[in-house]
């Protein structure tokens, strides 16, 4: 659909279910309302003081009418929650990622990272009909990841990572916004998504002076940061190998069972206290307030990749 | 009805030195005394969103610019919700009429209730303090870690400002608890009360246990602000979410309790003025503290973006379609009081009648907003600044007049012009529409608030938005106006000039110091009203008409 | 003596004395959410970071808090027992438990500040003087954050407590009650216990961590 005056462009899968339920929603909206306000009206007509109208028999057994109220209403509302949590429930459960881009959010400037290296300051190239993950750190204060044409939104949480994903349905420009208030500039804080064809795409990817890839850069800053040291085969000290660890769930030592994903090595990096593996001693120092979050990503995307090579025959 | 002269001694004329009205423990003095303070903060927060939409006209925003944008549509948060919204029903009509409509002569603790007002007048110095001093640019919902670590303004005093005006809200809250659990009349049993007063119980409720939570996180928010240090600070592994979840387990509430007194002065207008009893009085009590309760369990809902679980998104929208059903049942209920009435359309009519559209529309905008993935996308935009209005000004507001109207004779012993007032109601009701609905328009193309500037798409609808606010602010002044005109020259109104039932119009107007000559005994239901011949039985068992 | 007549909105003097207690228990009910707030964001780090909540509460002072936990449970008592006196119409002795409950209160703080002042010998002050020790990481600075803004905003409750109680002494030794009136003294009593009762909870949450076997 083009954009209208009242009703925004839809430009991604995400944005036709939220569409399709939001206009299904409006008419069930609108009837409540013509029936509210259907019966004010003629009430208020028909029984005016002085009108002739019958007044006598009003009901007594009020409780017939209520209870027949409460559960009509009941039920239409369960109705509409169940459309919201199920179209929900699979908006949150995102379909195998063929892209991944990393976005760290600060006052007042998104910056983008690719696989390949490619950086962009608040500005988004996506490839049309390929579902695209977006990792989200921020180093300041709570910024929200909004495209309005793919309706998909997400707070950026400093300290931690959220992750929103899309599938761009329509190519063109669209609007990126900041959607929760982070100061001064918080209006400025936009930028634009431009969705390209698969071949615009890849003649803009290598347009680019990328340089090495994230997970190249990862793995210098992996022996950089001192974390080769330890993490390593050769290394005398207990630390757990990273290979293949991403993507696959990890047994802790207080007994617990995570999905060792971006949120959780990034926490063991800079809080290794509170999720340690089990097996393994608490000698790993926190990297707290050491590394930048691009760099963070950086470290992540290289063992992301660790985890990859191990798939592969 | 025979009229009753204005009485020599009424409550009004009974001392006028300034210090019997400074250290009043009458009830309705103190009401007339937090009605000066909310009216003036009313103005406040209008002057800051008067500026909000004069800014917003033009795409630029260049008007005020960012930081001075930012620090109006703060203060006009701040100043709307803790020193107008919360306090505007409870504090003066509830003040005036919870031991009128019970029969007391008093509430439980009078110099509580005297000390209430003090510490709201503290509490809204710090609030002017703030605002002189070069105001805050946080939001009102204070979120952590920009209002904590990174906000330049003056965080703290804000902080400090909403967190003792909430001990004024705790003070007249515990009051009204206790006074309608122990100081009720004679007869005067739970279902025989009005069902302002179960509205005004309710919100006590809620006020009396959510507001120690807000306390609390404002004060760590100061308290993190002034030091640098404090729970919420990523850096130490602390949680912004958690901030987020103690912040709004108040607010949310906090909705309630602005729109349950609401509730309850539209079904005393609406029964008066219908001539009808209430259409299931007691259903429409339990939904008044089904609400209540419910609302205490939903406030995830304005966090479904900011990184709570999958599970518990989905729990919180369930609970928050959970308790509209009440407030349905309230809508329909007061539709159906309609039905077979004999309705005549007086101000406070028009403004209950508004007011019932304005909520419905406010309510089921609601739903959309429970509906998981409609959030996602209008979460955080105009179109959520719609809805709270529709609720906030559309219902609240608009009752809050209706109530004002309704009972002013009883206040003051004077009647309103009513022609002018009919205007005011239509007024209103008009410039709110042409003020708000664009901004649903705004939200769903994807308008953040707290945007200062914004694409020139969205020109035509803020437009809009802001010429209505123009009528809406006329609106809002005409009462103040003729209100204060028929204070010199307005006809003397007589004990029950509405020929109402509530033990309120049992007394003259304006009532006795001591409310009631003789304390009533209630033999009544309330609303026993005849549509048929207007006749109606006062709760205290007299037949008139 | 003070005449005794119930203020004009109550038809009786019992009935304003049950509308005072249970104005009292209203408030009571708001303070359990206001530190409930508090204790509530307490145990979510707590279980966020067990090890480090651990690690950081073994700094805590136990045997200072014991000696506290001893003292607000005494005042307790010697409150309790003002009231018990004053129904029997014993002044004397009601005002001295008065006193004694005061007194009690007063040592809990200067015990209290004591604690604090070694707390700031061994590094664990946030702002001043925080340092993290072997193994401990950021999180535990969040365990004695909450740690002073718990017990300093629990002793502002009990220094609000000492004031009005040394005021009803005074009252008590004035004979404004007597058996026939000490409503106020219950109301008091009530506040009291809940000071008490919360610090029992701080003192649960606080400092058995890190110390079990």
């Amino acid at each position: 659909m083009d954009g209208l005056p009242f009703w925004p462009r839809d430009a991604s899968v995400t944005a036709r279910t939220v569409d399709t339920i939001a206009i299904g929603e409006l008419v069930v909206v609108a009837l409540i309302l013509l029936l509210v306000f259907g019966m004010m009206f003629s009430f208020v007509i028909r029984y005016r003081r002085g009108s002739k109208a019958d007044r006598s028999h009003r009901a007594t057994k009020t409780w017939r009418f209520e209870i027949a109220w409460t559960s009509a209403t009941l039920v239409a509302f369960l109705v509409l929650f169940a459309f919201g949590a199920k179209a929900y429930l699979y908006l949150y459960q995102p379909p195998k990622a063929d892209l991944e881009l990393y976005v760290v959010a600060k006052q007042w400037m998104w910056k983008i990272q690719y696989p390949g290296g490619q950086r962009e300051i608040d500005s988004l190239h996506v490839p049309i009909g390929k579902v695209v993950r977006v990792v989200l750190g921020s180093e300041d204060v709570i910024h929200g990841f909004y495209i309005p044409a793919f309706r998909v939104k997400r707070d950026v949480v400093p300290g931690t990572y959220e992750v929103l994903w899309f599938e761009a349905t329509a190519i063109g420009d669209f609007r990126l916004e900041c959607s929760q208030f982070c100061g001064t500039d918080h209006a400025k804080m936009t930028g634009a998504v431009h969705v390209l064809s698969p071949a615009d795409y890849a003649s803009w990817l290598a347009s680019q002076n990328a340089g090495q890839t994230l997970a190249q850069q990862g793995e210098a800053l992996f022996r950089q940061y001192g974390c080769s040291g330890c993490h390593s085969p050769r290394s005398t000290i207990h630390a757990p190998l990273l290979d293949g660890i991403y993507g696959n769930y990890v047994h802790l030592a207080d007994g617990r069972t995570l999905l060792a994903d971006e949120r959780y090595i990034r926490d063991c990096i800079l809080l290794p206290a509170s999720q340690r593996v089990a097996g393994y001693p608490p000698v790993m120092p926190s990297f707290d307030g050491q590394i930048p979050e691009d760099d963070l990503m950086k470290l992540i995307a290289y063992i992301q990749s660790l985890g990859t090579a191990k798939e592969a025959p | 009805m025979t009229a009753i002269a204005e009485p020599v001694d009424s409550y009004l004329t009974a001392e006028s030195t300034i210090a019997s009205w400074l250290l009043t423990k009458d009830h309705k003095r103190i009401a007339l005394l937090f009605f000066a303070s909310v009216t003036a903060f009313f103005f406040v927060g209008g002057f800051a969103a008067t500026l909000i939409r004069l800014n917003l006209i033009n795409p630029s925003g260049t008007l005020l610019g960012p930081d001075l944008y930012n620090r109006m549509f703060t203060m006009h948060g701040i100043v709307m919700v803790w020193f107008f919204l919360i306090p505007s029903i409870p504090a003066t009509l509830g003040n005036f009429l919870v031991p009128l409509m019970i029969g007391a002569r008093d509430l439980a603790f009078p110099r509580l209730n005297l000390a209430s007002w003090y510490v709201f007048n503290i509490s809204g110095a710090m609030a002017i303090y703030f605002i002189v001093a070069g105001g805050v640019d946080t939001g009102w919902t204070f979120y952590t870690p920009y209002s904590t670590l990174f906000s330049n303004s003056h965080v703290m005093a804000a902080a400090l400002a909403v967190f003792v005006n909430g001990f004024s809200t705790i003070m007249t809250a515990l009051n009204f608890v206790v006074t309608i659990h122990r100081l009720r009349a004679p007869g005067m049993t739970w279902f025989r009360l009005p069902l302002f007063i179960w509205s005004i119980y309710a919100t006590s409720i809620v006020m009396l246990l959510a507001t120690p939570v807000l306390a609390m996180t404002v004060l760590l928010i100061a308290l993190e602000h002034g030091l640098g240090i404090g729970i919420f600070d990523p850096a130490l592994g602390g949680d912004p979410l958690l901030f987020q979840h103690m912040f709004w387990f108040y607010s949310h509430p906090a909705v309630y309790i602005m729109i349950l007194p609401a509730m309850g002065v539209a079904s005393e207008l609406i029964s008066c003025f219908a001539r009808r009893p209430v259409f299931g009085y007691k259903g429409m009590a339990y939904a008044v503290m089904a609400i209540a309760i419910i609302g205490f369990f939903v406030w995830g809902h304005h966090m479904f973006v900011a990184g709570i679980s999958t599970f518990a998104g989905v729990m919180f929208s369930f609970m928050s379609f959970i308790v509209a059903v009440p407030s349905a049942i309230k809508v329909f209920n007061w539709t159906a009081t309609l039905h077979r009435g004999s309705i005549s359309f007086d101000a406070p009519m028009l403004y209950a009648l508004s007011f019932i559209g304005l909520f419905t529309i406010g309510g089921l905008t609601g739903l959309n907003l429970a509906t998981l993935p409609i959030d996602v996308h209008v979460t955080g935009t105009y179109f959520v600044i719609a809805h709270f209005h529709y609720i906030m000004v559309g219902g609240t507001v608009s009752a809050f007049f209706g109530g004002l109207h309704y009972w002013w004779p009883k206040i003051t012993g004077r009647l309103y012009p009513e022609m002018w007032a009919r205007a005011a109601a239509i007024l209103t009701f008009l410039g709110f529409n042409v003020t708000f609905f664009p901004q649903f328009i705004l939200g769903y193309l994807g308008m953040p608030r707290r945007y200062y500037a914004y694409p020139p798409e969205f020109q035509v609808w803020n437009v809009l938005s802001s010429a209505g606010a123009s009528i809406l602010a006329i609106a809002y002044v005409m009462p103040l106006v003729y209100l204060g005109w028929s204070l010199l020259w307005g006809k003397q109104a007589g004990a029950n000039p509405w020929g109402a039932t509530g033990l309120e119009w049992r007394t003259t107007s304006p009532p006795p110091e001591h409310n009631f000559d003789r304390t009533p005994v209630v033999t009544e239901a309330p609303y026993r009203y005849n549509p048929e011949d207007g006749s109606y039985v006062t709760q205290d068992g007299v037949a008139n008409g | 003596m003070v005449e005794l007549r119930p203020e004009p909105q109550y038809a009786t003097l019992a009935r304003q004395t049950e509308t005072a207690q249970l104005g009292m228990w209203v408030f009571l009910a708001t303070e359990v959410l206001f530190f409930g707030a508090l204790i509530f964001g307490y145990y979510i780090y707590r279980i966020s970071y067990p090890d480090q909540f651990l690690l950081a509460g073994q700094d805590t002072k136990l045997l200072l808090g014991s000696i506290n936990t001893a003292l607000l449970l005494t005042s307790s008592v010697t409150m309790v027992a003002s009231i018990e006196y004053v129904k029997r119409d014993d002044i004397a002795r009601a005002a001295a438990a008065l006193f004694i409950t005061a007194l009690l209160g007063f040592a809990f703080l200067g015990v209290k500040g004591y604690e604090y002042v070694e707390d700031y010998r061994d590094h664990t002050v946030p702002l001043l003087n925080f340092l993290l020790k072997p193994s401990q990481h950021p999180p535990a600075e969040l365990f004695w954050l909450f740690y002073f803004i718990a017990t300093g905003i629990h002793a502002v409750h009990l220094s609000i407590g000492i004031v009005a109680v040394l005021v009803m002494a005074f009252h008590t030794r004035h004979r404004r009650y007597s058996a026939a009136y000490y409503s106020p003294l219950e109301v008091l009593g009530l506040y009291w216990s809940f000071v008490d009762a919360v610090w029992l909870f701080l003192f649960a949450a606080i400092y058995p961590l890190g110390r079990a076997g």
